[in-house]
């Protein structure tokens, strides 16, 4: 599979889907370092790309690991606040959200 | 966009097909959280129910509530979906502050539960909501937008956030697409909201309040050109708070969309928000490209396998789904479909469900029918409807009432009472009965509002109709009108006859009752067989009920001695009574 | 004596707390001041909990005078339950475990100042066993590293070589443990971040089996890689402090309910009755190219021990470990991509741009921009890459099927062998600044160690001696099957007991003298 040029666009969009704010600078590097490591992780495809393999998602054989529906102290509303940047009337105080819940 | 001027409905519908996709969010009625033992009740004040985990502290790690996961099998059996034998949580990622992790724990390739199916009654139809998927999921906090001018989040100054709701369990059903309703789409949506809604409240999984917010539903509405098969771009609409919503905001994209199309113009593919007062939907943010949830497995968490054993524990135990039940109350009573229709419409199901002793159902059919139904009921049948209803209390309480006023006058006769005893003995026998009709109407009131803590069956082999209760109360009332005017006709003896007609008339109408309520009420119900009676029947029952109640009239004219042996001709009403003038 | 104290194992420390001989508040104090005279050189410490420590031996003094005898078991605390084996013994703590009340940074500027309000389940296994914590170590910024530069805080030195790195991303606890500034650690390890540094800094370090040892509260970098683990200069100590973090924890969904491994047990096996005629496999594809020369003149002398000391030595060929470098580096940065995105400003942490104009989303992007480093901000790019539709199966998707294929090539290598080794670390400390710009050249220190942590097994890095071209420590890593701890660690055991007859003395021993300035 060849892969497609990792473009400034294509890592100024990642960079903005992960909240990521770059300086033009950081652009520019980024860009030459991803498209590098990306040549050599695209390996992967080659080897696996199509095959039956399964994929393995835990490394774990586990299953049906369960918590019983029983109520649990957790944090006092206190120590939830005390590393907020900013609270008011027992709430985290955001700036205000301009985008849609999902 | 500026929508110029809306299309009639009827005319939207003519020229396009709908397309509708309902995504109906329920918050789950554990104890805790989907991945946290923090409580989920409602109400408490903010950031007090909050740990770790669902705070998204950094080093938190999520663990299954096995509840919910129940919970979610019981709505995916119900739904008649097929329970995955091995499914599991992926991350759906995306930042939002009300969502602490920055991403939603939900399920993407593997959900619980798919391919189901829900039958909803609509207009007489019905109509099959083929059922997607059931997923668990998490719910987000809940944000207060301050500053700004609607109190929405355009023009927000900043928002304040509680992540008391963050991370209880939800299970989100989607239908597949809907297809072929046409112009009764908004009919069908808001059928399906509801007999869902109804359903997983029969499941005890949730108190499925809209207007709390355990039950949410976001409308998708497409349109294509009228036989078109291929799918129109659709809208996602949220904010739909009620069954009525559902209707209108389906009924409004319709429209909308229509008329969008019509002018030449492209739908987007956006979501919109529905909005209660104006009934109309708007653009939410327009996204010109879908948004990147980048699924992936949740690495902290292990697949869920649920067991044939443990699933078929769970559809044993679930109760009896509303549409089986119908099927069978259907089938032992025997109605037709037109008439369990009527029932159902009545919302009377459960009542008759309930009752563990025969009812006299009265359904009126063809044109005698109706008419008897009117006189006897005056119309449309109450609320439930069983036994008789209200406005035949008062003709019975006349009859009875001129059965005893009559054999107090013939009494007054032969036995030598003054009218002023008699009148005296009226209102008394009036007291007594006015009494033990507050005494059983006050239990009544007592049974409703104890929330029907007694077994209903109790109830209603003691109420069998409300009328019952009702009745020692009107007759009171006329022995007292009748004391009255005993008192003014001073025994002149000018009523004598009408006093015997009276008697006769009551006596019949008294024993009539009588028969009917023993034979149709108890007997039956205490031989565990039920009665159901249609017009035919209850004239027949008629006739069989008053040669009975003649019977007994004259067994007790002869034990209260008024009535020599042989006198059937008194009984008959074919003679007066001995004095009478 | 102080000095003697720093220079003890945490073995003969437990002892002498335990004896009565001396008291846990002298150890304590006793490592406080060697941090106090070297760590100003080393930096590997980020916090110091002085008076906590303190507080934390006085209560160890107080349950041994009340009378709880030593022995193995219950901690401190109740009253005449038999005292943990490493009651009173200090612990440097990597600064991505969360302490209650104590600043944890994971490296990073966006949780400067950041007290958690809980504490981590090995936390709190450590308190409960009457282990002191002396304070939080210094790691690459959120465990994303090999050398320990990432660090949002400066970097920490090789006490070998303080112009070179001391490994990472858990630098800081292996510094430590080389400057003797404590005789126990905690690391975690995704993909050789305690078996790197300790090969490089000439000390012992474990990555259990996935699963085997609590990861909540433990901040998350990939969570089907990473790991916690003990760390110390003997492989004994290293065993001690396995057997009281290890165990199931409810807490932890991923956590295997197995048993804890008797691993101190199997470390006095390997010491005394040795390793004849266990199977010992060589991996073919981890040396060769890309290894140092003295690092391999090493791992083949370790060989030659291990032979001699009864091992069968066998070549196992893994075809697949050549694509675990790709695999990991897909695999590691979709998961920390998702991780990370919590760091957001709005709950805790850095919040940079909040002027009262500015949006949510702008101040969620300013405040990471600023608040993560370069590697963090790279990897987070390339996760939300490798996840997005479109290329999830050619990148995060096939990677995962690489990892089943990895896993299947160590099935196999165990089938003809009980143990396999390799060098932990391809090459010894290198200069700081050397490859801090060069991220593929970073990634391939974790060349040997990138294996194990993909298929979940079992792996140390043991000193295997000091490299001829450098004289800088070199790492001999043993891995083992899944939940195989019990086979590594007698193997480590027995390699040590010879590598001491041999040499006289262990590696971490042999490290040059530091110069103690004044902090």
């Amino acid at each position: 599979m060849t892969r497609p040029t990792l473009t400034r666009d294509d890592v100024a969009h990642l960079a903005h889907l992960a909240r990521l704010e770059l300086t033009e600078q950081e652009l520019d590097t980024y860009v030459g370092q991803l498209s590098v490591i990306l040549d050599s992780v695209a390996t992967v495809s080659a080897v696996a790309g199509d095959s039956e393999v399964e994929p393995t998602s835990h490394a774990v054989p586990l299953t049906n690991v369960y918590r019983d529906d029983v109520v649990r102290p957790g944090l006092s509303r206190e120590d939830a606040l005390a590393s907020a940047p900013a609270a008011e009337d027992g709430r985290f105080r955001v700036p205000q959200i301009l985008g849609e819940e999902q | 966009m500026n929508t110029a001027a809306l299309l009639d409905y009827d005319e939207a519908i003519e020229r396009f097909d709908p397309v509708l996709g309902l995504e109906v969010h329920v918050e789950l009625g554990t104890a805790t959280k989907m991945f946290c033992p923090c409580p989920t009740e409602f109400g408490a004040p903010p950031n007090t129910q909050v740990c770790p985990v669902c705070l998204a502290l950094p080093g938190a790690m999520p663990t299954i509530n096995r509840t919910a996961v129940e919970y979610a099998i019981r709505i995916g059996l119900a739904l008649n979906c097929t329970i995955a034998p091995w499914c599991q949580f992926a991350r759906k990622n995306y930042f939002y502050p009300d969502m602490p992790k920055n991403f939603q724990t939900s399920q993407y390739d593997d959900p619980i539960a798919s391919n189901g199916y829900l039958d909803v009654q609509v207009d007489g139809e019905t109509v099959r909501v083929e059922i997607e998927r059931a997923h668990m999921e998490e719910d987000t906090g809940k944000s207060t937008h301050v500053g700004g001018a609607t109190g929405r989040i355009h023009g927000a100054e900043f928002s304040l956030l509680d992540y008391n709701r963050a991370g209880v369990p939800l299970v989100e059903i989607v239908t597949k697409p809907i297809v072929g309703t046409k112009a009764s789409a908004p009919q069908v949506a808001r059928a399906y909201v509801t007999a869902l809604r109804d359903l997983l409240k029969s499941l005890d999984v949730s108190d499925v309040r809209m207007d709390q917010g355990s039950l949410r539903c976001d409308a998708n509405v497409s349109l294509t050109p009228a036989g078109n098969p291929v799918f129109g771009t659709r809208t996602e609409t949220k904010n739909v708070n009620s069954l009525r919503s559902v209707e209108r905001a389906i009924r409004y994209e319709i429209t909308r969309q229509a008329a969008v199309l019509l002018d030449g113009g492209r739908i987007t593919q956006e979501t919109r928000h529905f909005d209660e007062a104006s009934g109309t939907t708007s653009s939410g943010r327009s996204k010109e490209t879908a948004e990147d949830y980048r699924y992936f497995p949740e690495p902290d968490l292990v697949p869920v396998a649920p067991d044939a054993d443990w699933v078929e524990q769970i559809r044993a135990a679930l109760p009896e789904l509303p549409w089986l039940r119908r099927d069978r109350l259907q089938a032992e009573w025997g109605f037709t479909d037109l008439e369990m229709r009527d029932l159902v419409a009545a919302d009377a199901v459960g009542l008759l469900a309930a009752a563990p002793v025969a009812l006299i159902w009265y359904q009126p059919s063809g044109p005698f029918g109706h008419m008897l139904k009117a006189v006897l009921f005056g119309g449309e049948l109450g609320s439930g409807g069983i036994g008789f209803a209200w406005p035949l209390a008062p003709w019975v309480g006349i009859f009875l009432l001129g059965s005893l006023v009559g054999q107090m006058l013939a009494r007054m006769r032969t036995g030598g009472m003054t009218a002023d005893e008699l009148a005296g003995r009226l209102r008394r026998a009036g007291l007594w009965l006015m009494a033990l009709g507050l005494v059983l109407n006050g239990a009544y009131k007592v049974f409703q509002l104890a929330g029907g803590a007694l077994d209903p069956r109790v109830f209603d082999a003691v109420y069998p109709s409300r009328t019952t209760s009702l009745l020692p109360i009107y007759l009171a009332v006329l022995l007292w009108i009748f004391s009255f005017y005993v008192t003014v006709i001073d025994g002149r003896g000018r009523y004598g006859r009408a006093a015997w007609a009276l008697s006769v008339f009551g006596r019949t109408s008294l024993f009539t009752y009588v028969t009917q309520f023993v034979f149709a009420h108890s007997v039956p119900g205490l031989l565990g067989v039920r009665w159901r009676i249609g017009a035919e029947g209850f004239v027949l029952l008629l006739a069989f009920a008053l040669p009975a109640s003649w019977a007994l009239s004259y067994a007790y004219g002869r034990w209260r001695g008024w009535i020599a042996p042989h006198d059937y001709a008194l009984l008959r009403g074919t003679t007066a009574p001995r004095g009478a003038v | 004596m102080s000095a003697d104290l720093t220079r003890q194992t945490a073995a003969t420390l437990a002892d002498m707390i335990a004896s009565g001989e001396v008291s846990s508040r002298e150890v304590t104090q006793a490592h406080l001041d060697r941090i106090a005279a070297v760590d100003g050189s080393v930096h590997a410490f980020l916090h110091v909990s002085g008076e906590l420590a303190l507080a934390q031996a006085d209560a160890v003094d107080r349950a041994i005078a009340a009378g709880d005898g030593p022995g193995a078991g219950a901690g401190v605390g109740a009253a005449g339950a038999p005292l943990s084996p490493l009651a009173g013994v200090p612990l440097a703590l990597k600064d991505i475990v969360v302490q209650r009340g104590v600043p944890t940074t994971a490296g990073s500027k966006i949780l400067e100042g950041w007290r958690p309000p809980y504490d981590a389940t090995v936390t709190t296994r450590l308190l409960d066993a009457g282990v002191v914590i002396l304070g939080k170590t210094n790691l690459d910024e959120f465990a994303m590293g090999s050398s320990t530069e990432n660090s949002a805080y400066g970097p920490t030195r090789n006490p070998w070589d303080l112009s070179r790195i001391p490994g990472g991303s858990g630098g800081g606890s292996a510094a430590a443990l080389a400057a003797f500034e404590a005789p126990l650690a905690i690391g975690t390890d995704t993909g050789g971040s305690i078996r790197q540094p300790a090969a490089v800094t000439g000390t012992v370090g474990t990555k259990p089996t996935y699963g085997g040892v609590s990861r909540y509260g433990v901040i998350a970098l990939a969570s089907s890689l990473d790991q916690v683990g003990p760390c110390a200069r003997t492989v004994l100590d290293t065993a001690l402090l396995h057997e009281v973090i290890a165990g199931h924890d409810p807490r932890d969904s991923t956590s295997i309910p197995s048993p804890v491994p008797s691993v101190v047990q199997a470390v006095r096996r390997g010491q005394t009755d040795g390793i004849a005629g266990l199977r010992v496999g060589v991996v073919k594809q981890l040396r060769g190219e890309g290894y140092q020369p003295g690092v391999l003149a090493s791992f083949d002398a370790a060989v030659a021990t291990l032979t001699a000391a009864g091992a069968e030595i066998v070549e196992v060929d893994c075809p697949h470990f050549q694509y675990a470098l790709a695999a990991y580096y897909l695999i590691l940065p979709s998961e920390c991509s998702s991780n990370l995105a919590r760091f957001d400003a709005m709950r805790y942490g850095l919040r940079v741009g909040d002027n009262g104009i500015a949006s949510a989303e702008e101040v969620m992007s300013k405040t990471r921009g600023q608040g993560f480093g370069a590697e963090v901000k790279r990897r987070i790019i390339l996760g939300t890459y490798a996840l997005s539709a479109g290329y999830f199966d050619a990148y995060y998707g096939s990677a995962q099927k690489v990892r089943t294929l990895i896993r299947r090539d160590f099935e196999n290598a165990f089938q003809s062998a009980d143990v396999l080794i390799s060098p932990s670390s391809p090459v010894t400390a290198f200069p700081i600044g050397e490859k801090v710009n060069d991220p593929m050249a970073m990634y391939l220190n974790d060349l040997a160690t990138i294996p194990g942590s993909l298929a979940g097994i079992p792996a140390m890095s043991v000193p295997s001696g000091i490299a001829t071209d450098t004289g800088l420590p070199v790492g001999l890593q043993i891995m083992g099957p899944a939940l195989g701890e019990e086979q590594i660690y007698r193997v480590a055991a027995a390699f040590e007991s010879a590598y001491l007859a041999e040499h006289s003395a262990l590696v971490p021993d042999r490290a040059p003298e530091l110069e103690v300035v004044a902090k």
